[in-house]
């Protein structure tokens, strides 16, 4: 793990990517909690379990509100993914209706439609959430957090979760509830999670902290399905590089030692 | 195509003269392949290469991602999931497009740094460097076209800007935006025109390649000295360079598969580093985002862009002397593109008789000056337009037009150059010394 840490470190200084547009905004002051995620670096995964326990929290809380339109119901049997059975996707797509234009009305969803759209107006898509907002930026605009910890969208998501203080301000009409993850530190969203807001059938902890480290993971992977087989390829191009690196370097010395020594 | 003798390729067996009578293509690609070549070149002679395998891999992962995108300001954003999601190996083909941007860019800034540092850009290889100068130029708009495809709301927000720039132009600009957008502000009309446009320059840019790699086959390639191949007789040159293939074939693949490996790095564990999260939201005309801020290999030329503001003196008297015809915004688009048409300009600029940073004391220390403004400049243009910044900005871009349009010709004529070596084999000879001469090893050049 160190080792790849320092590879891609290196990586990076050779690349000379100190400053990339994606650090560059973010004068706010937030706070953003560096969660702990199982698939973070190089060799991490999604855990199956807590994908599908973030499945159930966005299914029984989030998806009143919010949608995930470009995510097909089918992927959740995917691999890399929560993994549920085929017939559980089945089951599972029954509960949301669709649009079909073909028929011209509504109609029970399957798996081969994607999630419905947001059903609130003002509730943002949560497909892409994760890739959309960044939880850590600079210092200075040199990108060195992100380099260290990740962009971190699913951290800025549980960060924004387990931030509200309690305090409400009503503007114009509408009600505003302080947040310290969110920029400007007051949100129109009403603090969704609790904590036990959801019961899981295995009995996993359901806390706050918890339920909101869960649903980020979830939404990492409707952001990013295919983690997994990215990197996997990615270890399969490093290796494979590095070996035909090493060969090259082999070939390369063995071919110059006439010229370079002049025996 | 070389002005160095060497061999040429003579057709052997029947079949071959038979080919070589009606088109002699086998002798072209045999010359090409086989050019003498400098044998003291070190590593940063190795990014052309590693160019040419860019351009190369964003065409091929281009075609196949335009057979899965739809150019529909409707559509665009949600086919690029599409590919993302449901394409087998798509989301792949589009990181590796993505970050492929991002090495392209990094390899050719390498290039044109190693250009300025051993003058390569001097006679007689100016030729070279001003179609260098037009691929880097068509490399721009093709990577900012590119940028605009995902339909995200930097890609419609940077379209807004940067098109906004030609507007800046007097009499003309107004009607060069419309038709650079196809309509009034940025649209479906402007998504499909890039689209296609997007489509046709890594063609041009393919065309000019091979134009580029022609200019220095004819006047042979620069090397580290700057000292010329001897060209007396086919035994001097080879005692000078060695074949492109295999020396310089084989040490350009290391490197390119050293350099690979990092970029497979990256687009395997960390593909979105370089981009703007902003970019996955879809585009919104109504909601512009916080700040602006285009891809990091345009940051440079964007603090350019953004450092003449109305209050600047030298703005000032360009407005008062014109009438108003240059204002703080067109004198703001004329200092971005001026600070890359002065690049194409070195050659006559530079009044030094010695090509090679090397033997130029004086010179190395503005030349190093001028890549830590470089990324001085690339570090401001992604903060926010406040003070301090726009006062570094204008600091740092009068630099960039000081070192070529002050220091360069000055530096020749006060500049008291080292001697050089008489001729690429002594270098290489001190290098490498022969173990004939007892192996004294500690010899180098100055590097």
């Amino acid at each position: 793990m160190n080792m790849i840490k320092r590879l891609t470190v290196s990586a990076a200084l050779i690349l000379g990517l100190g400053t990339s547009g994606a650090m560059a905004a973010g004068a706010y002051d937030t706070h953003i909690e560096d969660f702990d995620f199982s698939f973070e670096g190089p060799f991490g995964s999604y855990d199956v379990n807590q994908l599908q326990r973030g499945l159930q929290i966005y299914t029984e809380i989030c998806s009143a509100c919010h949608g995930l339109k470009f995510v097909p119901i089918r992927t959740l049997s995917d691999e890399g993914g929560p993994q549920l059975p085929e017939e559980q996707v089945i089951e599972y797509a029954k509960q949301f209706e669709v649009f079909d234009p073909e028929i011209d009305d509504f109609r029970e969803a399957v798996p081969t439609d994607h999630f419905p759209e947001s059903g609130l107006e003002n509730a943002p898509d949560l497909s892409l959430m994760a890739k959309k907002r960044a939880g850590f930026h600079g210092p200075y605009g040199l990108g060195i957090n992100q380099f260290v910890k990740g962009i971190g969208g699913p951290e800025y998501i549980a960060s924004l979760l387990t931030g509200y203080t309690g305090e409400e301000k009503e503007q114009a009409g509408v009600t505003f509830y302080e947040n310290t993850a969110f920029p400007g530190g007051w949100i129109a969203m009403a603090p969704p999670l609790y904590g036990e807001d959801v019961e899981f059938a295995d009995g996993h902890e359901n806390d706050l902290h918890h339920l909101s480290a869960d649903l980020s993971a979830f939404l990492m992977w409707t952001a990013e399905p295919k983690m997994m087989a990215r990197k996997q390829a990615g270890f399969a191009g490093v290796i494979f590089l590095t070996l035909l690196s090493v060969l090259l370097y082999l070939t390369n010395k063995r071919l110059w030692a006439s010229v370079k020594n002049k025996e | 195509m070389s002005g160095i003798p060497h061999d040429h390729y003579e057709p052997k067996s029947n079949g071959e003269k038979w080919l070589h009578r009606r088109l002699p293509i086998v002798g072209l690609l045999s010359d090409t392949l086989l050019i003498p070549t400098p044998k003291n070149l070190n590593w940063m002679w190795i990014w052309g290469i590693v160019l040419t395998f860019c351009l190369a891999l964003q065409i091929i992962t281009g075609i196949v991602l335009a057979m899965h995108y739809t150019p529909h300001v409707d559509n665009a954003f949600a086919s690029v999931e599409h590919i993302m999601r449901n394409v087998n190996g798509g989301h792949m083909l589009r990181y590796m497009h993505q970050n492929g941007a991002s090495l392209f860019f990094i390899a050719v800034y390498a290039h044109i740094f190693r250009g300025l540092y051993y003058g390569s850009y001097k006679a007689p290889r100016e030729v070279t460097w001003i179609i260098g100068m037009l691929i880097y130029l068509l490399m721009m708009g093709t990577a900012f076209m590119g940028y605009v495809l995902p339909w995200g709301q930097m890609s419609f927000w940077g379209a807004t800007v940067i098109t906004g720039l030609f507007g800046a132009i007097p009499f003309v600009g107004e009607s060069l935006q419309t038709l650079l957008l196809g309509g009034p502000a940025v649209d479906n009309a402007t998504l499909n025109r890039f689209f296609s446009l997007h489509y046709l320059f890594p063609f041009i840019i393919a065309g000019l390649v091979i134009v580029h790699i022609w200019a220095f086959h004819t006047t042979g390639n620069n090397n580290p000295t700057g000292v010329e191949v001897r060209r007396g007789s086919k035994e001097e040159a080879q005692k000078d360079t060695l074949p492109f293939w295999p020396y310089f074939v084989i040490k350009d693949l290391f490197a390119l598969a050293v350099i690979l490996a990092v970029f497979f790095a990256v687009v395997g564990f960390m593909p979105n580093y370089l981009g703007h999260p902003d970019n996955y939201i879809e585009a919104n005309p109504l909601a512009t985002p916080a700040h602006i801020v285009p891809e990091w290999y345009f940051l440079p030329f964007y603090a350019i862009l953004r450092a003449f503001t109305s209050d600047v003196w030298v703005v000032i008297i360009a407005e008062t002397l014109t009438g108003g015809i240059i204002d703080a915004k067109f004198f703001g688009v004329l200092a971005m593109f001026g600070s890359i048409a002065i690049m194409a300009l070195a050659p006559w600029l530079d009044t030094s008789s010695v090509r090679s940073g090397r033997y130029r004391p004086m010179f190395k220390w503005w030349f190093w000056l001028l890549v830590v403004d470089f990324f001085v400049l690339m570090w401001l243009g992604a903060m926010p337009a406040e003070e301090p910044y726009a006062t570094f900005s204008l600091i740092a871009s009068a630099y960039w037009f000081a070192y070529f349009l002050v220091i360069l010709p000055l530096l020749g004529v006060i500049e008291k150059p080292l001697p050089q070596p008489a001729t690429i084999e002594e270098d290489f000879n001190a290098h490498y010394p022969s173990k004939a001469d007892g192996g004294s090893a500690s010899v180098k050049p100055a590097e």
